[in-house]
């Protein structure tokens, strides 16, 4: 404690040193703001050589398995209730959730422009821990690229062809409906989801690498709340953020099981059951606890370069065993779709494509929402040394013009050999799980492209996981990121374990169950993030005025 | 005997580190050789210091105080790493070689519950495996 007075003390005689003496006072002034009494790790536990905060790291546990006790005991009673209470949520707060995520994607469009945007995030002399391709293979790590490899095409097609909705009601198989689909994908995947990752990795990086505050999702309230973010309020928004995190990947880890199982089914005529299933949680939950040891750069960030080297390679060679003119007119088709498209798909009022708005639009917000203190912590964590401005831009525009590709490659060819009738896909959507591989059948090569793609997914279950355990671990330690590797090691196992015990005991019903459960807590994160915007707002004015008064 | 002894410290917990320091110390005087205080540190904040430069200058002012109190030579280095839980001992393998040391002063606890919940073990054990160097355990 008197040390770090004493190290305070020293850094402002330092900063005032540098400027004239009327300046002084305000300076003082301003950085008192932020002066908390709070040490970050008081409200440790350390026993056994761990180091765990409380209540938050006792809370999630035993919360954790109140739930998956509560599903496999009553795996159908547990399906019907979250599920109702998910379907209730999105359907009775649906303008809620599409308004806020436009009030996200104006706010980063705004701080991109405003003077805050020069802003650094770690300080005017801290620089990036990353090379630009690490961050932003990176960026993908956490959860994004699984769902570009399963949806790039399912998602298309199925707009296109009816398979479970039309965005804004528009015809199926009709010229309209192939440009709709396009667009509709987009907007699903592009400024939108990103805009809600970059406001909650914004906020916890500013307010942790600029103002000194634990790297947790309750510092984020520090403007708005002050101290009391250090009491009960700020263990609920961590507890719900460590809930939201655990189900939603052990939930994504078995669903994805099988859809990986079905996959391996598909090429290599293994059979797709519950053992096939188990193999692959274990491997990926073993895969992910090697790279947990290994520590971020020799881990999370290695398999990400590899990941990013293997999605391109996977995507040259659709666009050129596609055609390339094919290409480049779904691609002009992709853009125009968004275009067209991105204001009537996010306005709330009067629509009429039920199914499409609440069954698609809806649940991705929530779905969104729900990860961002996941996503939104993993990008934080690994963006320090950038601006403002450079940051929002590499989190907002350049993934979504990486997905426009995407999306023009996969769902622009799921799309041509359905108008050609060409395959599987012509006879419509049987299982989403497939569909990938059903394109890639019909191009040449597709014994490689096949275990390339499978390869992809089970690579992204592996850093999804990982970082997962990275990003519970440091809520549940208060902050700290020197807390025993042993810690994150309990929670990719744990992820692991719940993903094998429900689909062994419970199957899908426990799965959709805590699924449910996992996405409805968008709902209360969805006005999480709206004051994290307001109180994101004052901090940077507050360091934007402090840069001023320092270099005046 | 020793030119270069290198003590990792825990800054947060140095009240534990009395006997580590003292026997360092002690060693130091006899041979008449230089301490090197090393920590290993994240970059987001902790409560020795809210930024990576911050902490740098707790330890400086920390190994300066301890040369003081006991008459030696001492110098300080602060490593930064992006994942201090799970670098740690790599980083102080390449803070031995960095500094050039001949010994390592560390702390350790007594075996116990703990190590077989760490299936990593020991920070102490594992540095007298991967290095070459003498490394003093004090218990």
């Amino acid at each position: 404690m008197v040390r770090k007075k004493a190290g305070l003390v020293r850094s402002r005689e330092k900063r005032v040193g540098k400027e004239h003496v009327g300046d002084e006072q305000l300076i003082a002034e301003l950085e008192e703001v932020y002066e908390t009494d709070y040490e970050i790790g008081q409200d440790n536990v350390e026993r056994l050589g761990l180091d765990m905060h409380n209540p938050v790291f006792f809370v999630s546990a035993g919360l954790i398995i109140l739930f998956v006790l509560m599903s496999l005991l009553f795996p159908d009673a547990a399906k019907s209730g979250l599920e109702a209470t998910k379907a209730w949520i999105q359907v009775t707060f649906d303008w809620i959730f599409l308004s806020a995520g436009n009030v996200f994607v104006l706010f980063c469009l705004a701080l991109i422009v405003l003077p805050v945007g020069r802003i650094r995030i770690g300080g005017d002399d801290a620089r990036p821990d990353f090379s630009l391709m690490s961050w932003f293979a990176m960026l993908f790590a956490a959860g994004i690229g699984i769902g570009l490899m399963f949806w790039g095409v399912a998602e298309p097609a199925g707009y296109y062809t009816d398979w479970y909705g039309t965005p804004l009601g528009i015809e199926a198989f009709t010229d309209q409906a192939r440009a709709a689909a396009l667009g509709a994908t987009m907007y699903h995947w592009g400024l939108h989801p990103w805009a809600i990752y970059a406001v909650v990795a914004l906020a916890l990086a500013f307010f942790s690498y600029n103002k000194g505050l634990p790297l947790t999702i309750r510092s984020t309230f520090y403007p708005l709340l002050g101290d009391r973010i250090w009491g009960p309020a700020g263990n609920v928004i961590d507890v719900l953020a460590v809930l939201a995190t655990i189900f939603g990947l052990a939930t994504s880890l078995g669903f994805g099981a099988q859809q990986a199982s079905a996959g391996l089914g598909f090429i290599f005529d293994i059979s797709d059951g519950l053992t096939t299933q188990m193999v692959i949680i274990g491997c990926v939950t073993g895969a992910a606890l090697i790279s947990v040891l290994r520590g971020i750069d020799g881990g999370v960030k290695l398999l990400s370069n590899v990941n990013m080297l293997l999605a391109l390679l996977l995507l040259l060679f659709v666009i050129f065993a596609g055609s390339l003119s094919s290409f480049v007119v779904n691609y002009g088709e992709t853009l125009t779709g968004y275009a067209n498209y991105i204001l009537p798909l996010s306005s709330p009022i009067n629509r009429s494509d039920d199914t499409f708005y609440h069954e698609w639009t809806i649940f991705y917000w929530a779905w969104w929402i729900s990860w961002s203190p996941f996503v939104g912590m993993f990008i934080a964590r690994v963006s320090r040394g950038r601006t403002v401005r450079q940051f929002l831009t590499a989190v907002l525009v350049v993934p979504t013009l990486v997905t426009t590709i995407w999306m023009a490659a996969f769902g622009g060819s799921g799309l041509d050999q359905i108008e050609q009738g060409v395959g599987q896909l012509a006879d419509g959507i049987g299982d989403e799980a497939l569909v990938l591989f059903q394109l890639l059948e019909n191009l040449p090569l597709s014994a490689i492209s096949s275990v390339l793609g499978i390869c992809l997914v089970l690579v992204f279950f592996v850093t999804s996981s990982d970082s997962g355990s990275l990003v519970i671990d440091s809520i549940t330690s208060g902050g700290k990121t020197d807390a025993p590797v042993t810690q994150r090691i309990f929670w990719a196992t744990m992820q692991g374990v719940i993903a094998a015990v429900l689909l062994s005991i419970g199957g899908s019903a426990a799965l959709d169950a805590l699924q449910a459960g996992a996405v409805s807590t968008g709902l209360p994160f969805t006005f999480v993030l709206l004051a994290m915007c307001v109180s994101l707002a004052l901090g940077l004015r507050h360091e934007h005025r402090l840069n001023q008064a320092v270099q005046s | 005997m020793f030119k270069r002894i290198m003590v990792p410290v825990v800054l947060q917990h140095v009240d534990r580190m009395e006997r580590t320091l003292r026997v360092a110390a002690d060693l130091a005087c006899e041979y008449q050789a230089s301490i090197t205080y090393v920590a290993v540190a994240g970059k987001v904040p902790s409560a020795i210091a809210s930024t990576p430069e911050k902490f740098a200058a707790e330890l400086d002012l920390f190994a300066r105080e301890q040369g003081d109190q006991a008459g030696i030579r001492t110098a300080s280095l602060a490593v930064l790493s992006n994942d201090p839980g799970a670098d740690l001992e790599a980083r102080l393998l390449e803070a031995v070689k960095s500094t050039d040391s001949d010994l390592v002063v560390m702390g350790s606890h007594p075996p116990g519950v703990a190590d077989a919940l760490h299936l990593i073990g020991s920070h102490s054990a594992w540095l007298v495996r991967h290095t070459d160097v003498s490394v003093f355990v004090v218990r």
